[in-house]
């Protein structure tokens, strides 16, 4: 009896559905952030792939047909509500891969999970506040989903604003619920973000270990420190953009109704001061992640540490005042362009430093191309074309002939879908190990890796040139013209759909084989903390301190 | 330098296609399959945009090779099995200076250009001689000509059923999604002023062979201009999503001669579509004459 009381003392660890749903690990929650951004990944990519099946060839391919499986719409009513409801998949696709897929995964999921641990903490600060957090997403969703089935203008289903949802579009051009529904999903994923955003600065500021200062702590927990203080200041500017659009659409005010004196643009305004610092927020955590990897798999520490985190400092800070290069073609003054041009070239630099210090990092070094760093490698090359074509956009003069095209797309998918992804991958890779306990194949690791590689170049790169052409975004259909690229482009997204097929498969070999990892599979290289813990690390981790020399 | 040489052929190209074909105004510009580039462009403006795009490929494509080029030495000669040793560098103060200053030196030779692009766009270089006005509706455009006796039509896609009585069943002139039942019709070499706006959401007037991409906004009216040098036919598409048609709204642009376009004024100002017929009969007949000529 006294042994058991004892036990339950240093162990107490609920069991069953409790330990999940009443969580306060920051573990447990960390892996429940985990499998939702899968599951949502799988939703949001499943969107696109119908997306580019749709795109595959000139005409309306599959949308009518789906319009009359989902909503029983016959004849004319089903091309029509077709093409609304491929509007909806591009917002939703959006949406959902911003809010329930990156986010989650970087923020919710790895810094969950290791923040605390790599700074000897035991837990975030506010355990159950983490629990909220968590579980406030899971409604967001459904909220989302369920957007998709019910009215939105007359005669279409779902959100078909695009995820930026610009009045009037999605104000009198879309009276039904949908966007309601739409909205309150932005409002409760956004409170939770900006509740998890409280929840790492307030534990990175006050719960590092002894001899842990600011400039001794990982780059993954600079790049979160910072990625929390973006959330908490661009959250709460949309959550006030989109409570407009509420009032807007149900209780007769006129923020965004230029009848009424009020102004679209303002919308434009207010969404992209939240927008731009988003773009940072799904990149920031990945850029930590790659010099964790980088450095650990070279066998040298990070070139330039410093630089390196006060490159981000920078990204982040410039990153609030450049919203309206996404707006160069609203009719903004010439002096309002020239300002935002200036400003946006100015992020290139603390970019390039970074893109350079990694290559500095693996000068000299003695590289393993283990999955995570091939991983890595893909990401910093294919970031790379993401960022010079941001470069050439940033040019107003430029962008009058690019800006709403496919090369944004191209653009925006090399940032995002290959950057931001790819470092969620090398992530899951590096620090799967250390999750579970178990060791991945690695042949499937790099099966996944080179089918994901070349099916995600082939949907991108054409799009380059669709826009260069004149291709606009958004379209369900196309001039002839743009055939056969768009066609390569589908091509490409169903090779991209095949590397996630190999990606579930090589998790469920894992926990089959279950192949013990140990400590740390990965050698000299890694030396932050969470490797000086067992894999999987205990249910508390640093009842002792660790001491940071 | 390059715009040079390209407006220097340009011109020589224009003098030699003028004297001997005359005026064929079967051009119409458009997506090309499997076009890698901008469409080819045909205003000034646009010419300038293309050269300024160029230009900046010659910093960003090689700024691409050196990363990929620096990655695969990495991959070359760090590799463990090669150099099995790793150094402990992590810092070097000058390498970090250079790779601060290069691109700051980048940036501003990408942007002494891109801020005269910016400004050459907002100084038409003369008074507007035409101002048409574009209004953006779900699902359509309305063009208004704001000349002594104002009038306006409406512009939509051309539907299939109606090419025949269009008598624009050539598909190759007249693309699907591109083509509309009226075109605006503008006087070549003239400064022509378009203002925009919309009555329902936010549209977006394009012409990518002109440069020109603006907003339709509900309760604003934006402005731009364009001065189309090569007479002919020149497609856009609506570029904001504007609801369920929003790849359904096209703009055609129909650059003709001064004579032909103040006979078109004329009619159009009582009765648009007959305006229409004589100006596309009299291109046809042009075309005939100059085909039989060669």
């Amino acid at each position: 009896m006294a042994e058991a009381a004892a036990h339950d003392h240093h162990d107490h660890r609920p069991h069953g559905w409790v330990r999940w749903v009443y969580s306060t690990n920051h573990k447990d929650i960390g892996t429940l952030y985990l499998i939702f951004a899968i599951i949502a990944g799988i939703v949001g990519g499943a969107l696109s792939v119908a997306i580019r099946m749709e795109l595959q060839e000139p005409g309306i391919q599959i949308f009518s047909g789906l319009a009359q499986m989902v909503y029983g719409m016959q004849g004319d009513a089903a091309i029509d509500g077709g093409k609304s409801m491929y509007n909806a998949f591009g917002a939703a696709h959006g949406l959902i891969m911003i809010f329930f897929m990156v986010m989650p995964a970087l923020i919710g999921g790895f810094a969950n999970w290791m923040v605390p641990i790599m700074i000897g903490a035991p837990d975030m600060a506010f355990p159950r506040m983490n629990n909220i957090s968590f579980w406030l997403l899971p409604p967001a969703f459904i909220l989302l989903l369920s957007s998709m089935f019910v009215p939105s203008a007359p005669g279409a289903f779902g959100v078909g604003g695009g995820w930026t949802i610009y009045p009037p579009l999605s104000t009198s051009g879309q009276p039904g619920p949908a966007m309601d529904l739409a909205i309150l999903s932005i409002h409760i994923a956004g409170a939770s973000s900006i509740l998890g955003a409280i929840n790492f600065i307030t534990t990175i500021f006050n719960m590092r270990a002894p001899g842990m200062t600011m400039h001794k702590m990982p780059l993954f927990a600079w790049a979160v420190l910072i990625t929390a203080f973006l959330l908490l200041l661009s959250l709460p500017v949309l959550a006030g953009a989109i409570t407009m659009l509420l009032t807007d659409r149900n209780f007769g005010t006129s923020f965004f109704v230029p009848d009424n004196g009020g102004d679209p643009i303002l919308f434009q305004h207010l969404f992209w001061f939240f927008g731009h610092p988003e773009v940072y927020i799904l990149i920031l955590p990945g850029f930590g992640i790659i010099s964790h990897i980088v450095s650990t798999f070279s066998k040298k520490p990070v070139f330039g540490y410093l630089g390196m985190a006060y490159a981000m400092v920078a990204i982040g800070a410039v990153g609030f005042i450049v919203w309206a290069h996404h707006m160069y073609t609203t009719g903004l003054s010439l002096d309002t362009q020239r300002y935002f041009v200036f400003a946006t070239m100015v992020i290139a630099v603390p970019t390039g430093v970074k893109i350079f210090s990694w290559i500095a990092t693996m000068w000299g070094g003695s590289i393993s191309f283990k999955p995570p760093m091939l991983w890595a490698l893909g990401f910093i090359f294919l970031f790379t074309i993401g960022g010079v074509t941001g470069v050439q956009l940033a040019n107003a003069g430029l962008d009058r002939s690019l800006h709403d095209t496919y090369f944004v797309i191209a653009h925006f998918h090399y940032v995002l879908s290959l950057g931001a992804v790819f470092a969620i991958f090398a992530g899951w890779y590096y620090w799967f190990p250390k999750m579970t306990g178990y060791m991945y194949s690695p042949m499937i690791a790099n099966t996944h890796f080179w089918v994901t590689f070349v099916g995600v170049n082939l949907i991108f790169f054409p799009q380059h040139f669709l826009g260069l052409a004149g291709m606009p975004r958004r379209t369900v259909d196309y001039p002839d013209a743009f055939a056969g690229w768009n066609m390569v482009s589908s091509y490409g997204s169903y090779i991209a759909a095949v590397g996630v097929a190999i990606f579930l498969y090589g998790v469920f070999e894992a926990f089959q084989k279950k192949r013990v990892a140990g400590a740390n599979p990965w050698g000299e290289g890694a030396t932050t903390l969470e490797w000086q813990l067992p894999s999987p690390p205990p249910f508390h981790q640093w009842e002792q301190l660790p001491k940071i020399k | 330098m390059r715009k040079f040489q390209a407006s220097a052929k340009l011109m020589a190209g224009a003098a030699a296609a003028g004297a001997l074909f005359s005026s064929v105004s079967a051009y119409a510009d458009q997506p090309r399959p499997w076009e890698t580039a901008f469409q080819a462009p045909a205003t000034d403006m646009m010419r300038q945009i293309e050269w300024f795009g160029n230009y900046t490929m010659w910093f960003v494509v090689p700024i691409t090779i050196l990363v990929l080029a620096l990655l695969a030495v990495c991959v070359l000669r760090f590799r463990a099995s090669v150099n099995p040793v790793p150094s402990r560098t992590s810092h070097n103060t000058l390498i970090e200076v250079i790779w601060t200053v290069g691109p700051v030196i980048v940036l501003l030779l990408i942007a002494i250009p891109s801020f005269q692009l910016l400004t050459a766009q907002y100084t038409p270089p003369e008074e507007a001689k035409l101002t048409v006005k574009a209004t953006g509706n779900q699902w359509n455009w309305d063009y208004e000509y704001q000349v002594d006796k104002s009038f306006s039509f409406n512009s939509a896609i051309l539907q299939d059923g109606d090419r025949a009585k269009a008598g624009k069943e050539d598909r190759a002139l007249y693309p699907r999604l591109l083509a509309v039942d009226n075109e605006l019709v503008v006087p070549v070499n003239t400064m022509t002023r378009v203002l925009i706006t919309a009555t329902d959401v936010i549209h977006s007037f394009a012409v990518p062979s002109f440069g020109i991409k603006m907003d339709a906004v509900p309760g604003r009216t934006n402005e731009t201009w364009f001065k189309a040098e090569k007479e002919g036919l020149y497609y856009g598409q609506c570029s904001q999503l504007c609801g369920k048609d929003h790849a359904f709204m096209p703009i055609a642009v129909r650059v003709v001669s001064d004579a032909q376009f103040k006979t078109w004024l004329e009619t159009a100002k009582t009765d648009v579509p007959a305006a229409n017929k004589a100006l596309m009969a009299e291109i046809d007949g042009t075309n005939k004459v100059a085909a039989a000529g060669n």
